[in-house]
């Protein structure tokens, strides 16, 4: 019931995404979400809960929670670009296609050959559904922050796989992929932060000027 | 039937109009003793034409589509009277009258035909007949041009068609529908392509999403009254096509349903989105029209789905609601184009944005059309109401309890048609309200004036139906049994106990309007008891504060839709051509807005246009020399004896 | 049908009114101050009744009409809606289509009679009525498909009937999803913030109130009525989602829903002072996030 309750909020957080024009909320959106996921291996795992569970949880918590939107933050204010998202497409498209990504991952999450061994049904679809919304994110926007923001969600989705799929080895799989993001965020944000510098923006689609 | 032709070539209007009401009269007595009974009328003759037999039928199903067809034509025949005397004198009216009782007897035949050859040549016919009653007024170019469009599109889909029966031919080795019926296509790789030449085929002449081209071309530039009979019945007659045609296939596989659906969510979304946008009154209802279509054929999925499923509640709700709106549209149609060709008439535009405050000066014509426009929009009290709940019921009830594969079909009709239902009152409050309401925003509307009696008859008589099929829907839903039974094959019991789970909520529906009704009339009263000893004034329109209106400032057609436009811009394509005010005293700024279709624009002009240039290069074979003619006949027929001698 | 299914139209018809009351004395708590009273909507209905009108010479019969036609159908609608666990008077398959039906011919002719008057404010008022109208349609009809997916029940009475705190404990989330979305609808079809502000002054920037400028005496009253009572039956249909439970005795029942209205009344009087109007560009994407909501619970109750 509560690992049903997170889900459908992680779902309705990458809608919200979807639809949001503003890159200060999407930041808030998306540390939200990280919170969120961090609390559901404990959940999951309620019976067989654990000091390695519980420290999951909590360096999950403080990282997507605490110290990826504060870098986010920073960089973006240290960029002092406008607070908007500038999509390529546009904001109802978004939530539309979103729909329709939501129904082909629970078509799919029916037919995926993984025995999660929970009654949580959803923990299938709603990983893939967010997995497609940070590919869409990093495809579909312009600026710099909301790719990185694709990029967690993405990692968010992965993560969900991990907590429902892979029963046993969650900690070490999830701690290199914790690793690869906190990485990630790190390089990107330096790399926001320095593009703007020399440049006086950060808009991807103006990368290109810098090939050969 | 047939006093028709022995009367029709005379230059009077009376007796065209007069033998089509005749022909209407004696027609609708048979086919309403078929509906009541479910019994079966046949007439054979033999007939020389190759595979070809005189073989009519009255069946429940014929009887269903023709009784609107008929009715319709009688009215439309009579306002033609009155419509086309403003060009007596100019023009001889005969041709016309002749082609509009050929094109009756052509949608006639097209229903009661029971051989292909015949079914072929009476589709031909009433697409000939159209096609001159299209040109009325070949004078001008636009209507030459939309002539032609809709006699290529036309000749498109009885391709397909052509193909449809050939191939059914061959399957069975008959071109008798009832063998086709019994013995049917059994093996799904053959009933497949043959479901996709009927749904191409006929959805031409129906107008379906990508298909419809010729609608908003033609429909315009017809007479209002053949506009009216071709939107209120010909289209259908394509309806009646394709569900003569499901008849021959056998058990569909669930993918038809989903298709069907699909393509009615198609056409009925951007139909009413593309009749929104648009300016032009006569093509907003072409529009529509492509809408309703769509909404018909969401009720055959529904029902295709039921068939699939073996589930007959879907049966009867979806084909029943579907058959319904058939009828509907075509009185709701009909008296809108009937009301437009009176706007047209007496104001000499059709140009919504020119119109303006005719209520006053035409209140017949206004209140038929206010009739029709809160019926085409799907409210209660009135005849959409009642067929659109037959199908959203369908849905509700095939959405309980079904797995996924039609769960979901099915609410996505649910959701598709609440959204379309929305536009839908969306785009006749523009119409209604822009044209009829306000002050005029041009002269035009100066000089307008009310149609005579012959006009303003059919268009009463039309809105009474609309009021009473929704006062006695139970009743007319339940004469649908016949049609049910005769088509679908289910057992009388069966459909009698489906029929009731509509016919039930229906007389609650019922009930409903009539409470709401009978609390107007008191509110009425009520309020004339407040006003009596009270002072009751007229002033001028509150502005706001500003103290020099005009006319011109009222909010027109398009900056009214111009929200829900600039939404489904992406899907649209509206150009917008806009020289905006300049400077601290600027002297004049314009906007100008267009929809061009986009399947016109995107895919036929492009296809055709290389269609032509490829063509072209055969015109060097015809250079006017007679000897080189001789040759061409001469080396054909060597070939062709050569070929037969090998 | 019993005696007591005459109970919830009563209580709509009694205690419409005193919805909006309650909404603006809760406002006026959060602004600081005192606030009208309670039970001003009664006061203004039975000044507006009193009165003579004023029409514009630009208008006709449709002017006159579409307020009684919106009354007319409000109050038919009122038959249709149960209030918790009461049963409607009127209870049948698909009863909510007519419902929505019903809605949709008062707000046709609300619109038309706007366009009426030719001012283009007016105008600009319709537009927006028919531009957001539409897009909150498949929402409410979205979340309605979810409620007889999730009940089984194709009727609003025998719906909320068969729901109970079960419902709550085993798709919980189907359910919030679905007060979330039918909130949104009841706050855009009211004309409330954040959608619409009842209260501004700005006519250019109003929906429903610029509709009705021109209407004037028990004109005005009728329409005043009529957006008490929808305002009510929106309530009721969103409460009859959010407090499905049962206590077995019906009066208790009944006291239940009551509290239940009330205290939506005050959770929109929160809702508009602490929200901002959003910008109009904005509004479709609220809108049609109700309508994602929705889909999101039926795709739930689907799988």
């Amino acid at each position: 019931m509560m690992t049903d309750l997170i889900l459908v909020l992680v779902v309705l957080t990458n809608l919200k995404l979807l639809g949001s024009s503003r890159l200060g909320s999407s930041i808030r959106v998306v540390a939200a979400q990280g919170v969120m996921l961090g609390l559901l291996p404990i959940l999951v795992h309620v019976h067989e809960l654990s000091l390695h569970f519980a420290a999951l949880a909590a360096g999950t918590v403080a990282l997507k929670g605490v110290v990826f939107p504060w870098l986010l933050f920073r960089a973006l204010r240290e960029a002092e670009v406008t607070r908007e998202v500038e999509p390529y497409v546009g904001y109802i498209t978004s939530i539309l296609i979103g729909l329709a990504a939501l129904a082909t991952s629970f078509w799919l999450g029916g037919r995926l050959p993984v025995s999660t061994g929970e009654p949580a049904s959803l923990l299938v679809p709603s990983a893939l559904f967010s997995i497609f919304v940070g590919l869409f994110l990093i495809v579909a926007r312009k600026r710099a922050v909301n790719q990185v923001l694709g990029f967690l969600v993405m990692e968010n989705g992965i993560y969900t796989f991990g907590v429902g799929v892979v029963a046993e080895l969650p900690f070490l799989v999830e701690l290199g992929v914790l690793l690869d993001a906190f990485v990630a965020v790190f390089v990107m944000g330096i790399a926001i932060y320095h593009i703007n510098r020399e440049f006086d923006h950060i808009e991807v689609n103006r990368l290109d000027q810098l090939k050969g | 039937m047939v006093l028709l032709l022995s009367r029709v070539d005379r230059d009077f209007s009376w007796v065209g109009a007069g033998s089509v009401v005749i022909a209407a009269v004696s027609g609708c007595l048979p086919a309403f003793g078929v509906l009541l009974h479910g019994s079966v009328e046949q007439l054979r003759l033999p007939w020389s034409v190759p595979f070809g037999e005189f073989f009519i039928e009255l069946d429940p199903l014929s009887a269903w589509f023709l009784m609107p067809t008929l009715v319709l034509s009688a009215l439309s025949a009579i306002y033609g009277v009155g419509y086309l005397r403003a060009w007596q004198g100019r023009r001889s009216l005969g041709p016309s009258w002749f082609f509009y009782c050929l094109l009756v007897l052509g949608m006639m035949f097209v229903l009661l035909a029971r051989n292909a050859v015949l079914f072929l040549m009476a589709w031909e016919l009433m697409a000939l007949a159209s096609f001159f009653l299209v040109t009325f007024e070949h004078e001008r170019e636009s209507v030459r041009k939309a002539g032609w469009i809709y006699f290529v599109a036309t000749h498109l889909g009885t391709a397909f068609l052509l193909v449809f029966f050939l191939l059914l031919g061959r399957e069975t080795g008959s071109m008798d529908f009832t063998v086709w019926a019994e013995k049917g296509v059994r093996t799904h790789g053959p009933a497949n392509v043959l479901f996709l030449l009927a749904v191409i085929g006929f959805g031409t002449k129906a107008g379906f999403m990508p298909l419809h081209v010729w609608l908003p071309e033609a429909h315009p530039a017809a007479p209002s009254h053949v506009s009216a009979l071709m939107s209120g019945v010909m289209i259908k007659t394509g309806i009646y096509g394709l569900l003569r045609a499901l008849t021959f296939l056998g058990v569909p596989p669930l993918w038809w349903g989903w298709g069907l659906i699909a393509i009615g969510l198609t056409s009925g979304g951007l139909g009413v989105l593309f009749a929104l946008a648009q300016h032009d009154l006569k093509r907003l209802l072409a529009y529509s029209s492509v809408e309703h279509i769509g909404i018909i054929t969401m009720g055959l999925g529904v029902g295709l789905l039921g068939v699939s499923t073996d589930s007959p509640v879907l049966v009867v709700l979806g084909f029943g609601g579907g058959l319904l709106h058939v009828v509907n549209h075509a009185l709701f149609k009909g008296l809108l184009f009937l009301g437009v060709g009176a706007v047209l008439h007496g104001s000499g535009t059709r140009e919504i944005d020119h119109l303006g405050g005719l209520l006053k000066r035409m209140p017949w014509t206004a209140a038929a059309f206010l009739i029709g426009a809160v019926a085409i929009s799907g409210l209660p009290p009135l005849n959409g109401f009642v067929s659109e709940f037959l199908i959203f019921l369908g849905a509700f009830q095939g959405g309980v309890s079904t797995g996924g594969a039609v769960a979901v079909p099915l609410f996505m009709l649910v959701a598709g048609l609440a959204l379309i239902g929305g536009l839908a009152v969306a785009c006749f409050t523009k119409a209604f309200g822009i044209v009829f309401l306000g002050e005029p925003r041009s002269e035009h509307v100066a000089h307008a004036h009310e149609a005579e009696w012959t006009m303003r008859l059919p268009m009463l008589i039309l809105a009474a139906g609309c009021i009473l099929i929704c006062l006695f829907a139970p009743v007319v839903v339940g004469s649908l049994k016949t049609v049910l039974e005769s088509m679908t094959g289910l057992q009388p019991l069966v459909v009698d106990e489906n029929l009731a789970a509509a016919i039930s909520p229906l007389s609650f529906v019922v009930l409903g309007t009539a409470l709401f009704l009978a609390l107007l009339a008191a509110l009425v009263l009520l309020r004339r008891h407040l006003l009596e000893h009270r002072r009751v004034e007229t002033d001028v329109t509150w502005r706001c504060g500003y103290a020099q209106p005009t006319p011109r400032m009222q909010y027109t057609a398009s900056s009214f839709a111009q929200p829900l436009t600039d939404l489904f811009g992406p899907l649209l394509g509206t150009r917008k051509i806009i020289s905006p005010p300049r400077g601290l005293f600027p002297a004049e700024a314009a906007l100008k807005t267009m929809t061009p279709d986009f399947s016109h624009e995107a895919v036929y002009r492009p296809v055709f246009g290389r269609v032509h240039e490829w063509l072209s290069q055969l015109q060097r074979l015809q250079h006017g020399k007679v000897q080189l003619y001789v040759l061409y006949i001469a080396v054909t027929l060597i070939a062709l004896l050569v070929w037969e001698l090998r | 049908m019993n005696a007591f299914s005459f109970i919830p139209l009563l209580l709509a018809l009694v205690l419409s009114p005193l919805m909006l009351g309650v909404i603006n004395r809760t406002k006026a708590f959060f602004a600081g101050r005192h606030g009208q009273p309670l039970l001003q909507t009664y006061f203004d209905l039975f000044k507006l009744l009193q009165k003579g009108v004023i029409y514009s010479r630009t208008t006709t019969w449709i002017f006159r009409a579409g307020p009684m036609i919106g009354l007319a159908a409000i109050l038919t609608a009122a038959l249709l809606m149960p209030l918790g666990k009461c049963p409607a008077l009127l209870a049948f398959p698909a009863d909510f289509l007519l419902f929505a039906g019903l809605l949709g011919l008062m707000r046709f002719f609300t619109v038309v009679a706007a366009l009426d008057t030719g001012s283009s404010f007016e105008g600009m008022g319709a537009s927006r009525e028919v531009f957001f109208s539409a897009l909150t349609e498949p929402a409410l009809f979205i979340a309605l498909a979810t409620l007889v997916r999730e009940t089984g029940r194709l009727s609003l009475s025998t719906m909320f009937g068969q729901a109970s705190n079960a419902h709550w404990l085993h798709s919980g989330p189907v359910l919030g999803l679905v007060v979330l979305a039918l909130v949104i609808v009841l706050l855009a079809e009211n004309s409330r913030i954040p959608v619409d502000d009842p209260n501004t002054h700005l006519e250019l920037t109003m929906i429903h109130e610029v509709m009705v400028l021109d209407h004037s005496g028990p004109d005005f009253a009728f329409i005043l009525y009529t957006s008490a009572l929808k305002l009510w039956l929106l309530g009721a249909l969103a409460l009859g989602v959010a407090l499905p439970f049962s206590s077995g005795n019906p009066w208790l029942n009944l006291a239940m829903a009551l509290g239940g209205m009330f205290g939506l009344a005050v959770a929109i009087g929160v809702i508009e002072s602490v929200m901002a109007r959003l910008r109009l560009r904005v509004v479709p994407q609220l809108l049609i996030g109700a309508g994602a909501v929705a889909t999101v619970a039926l795709i739930l109750t689907l799988k």
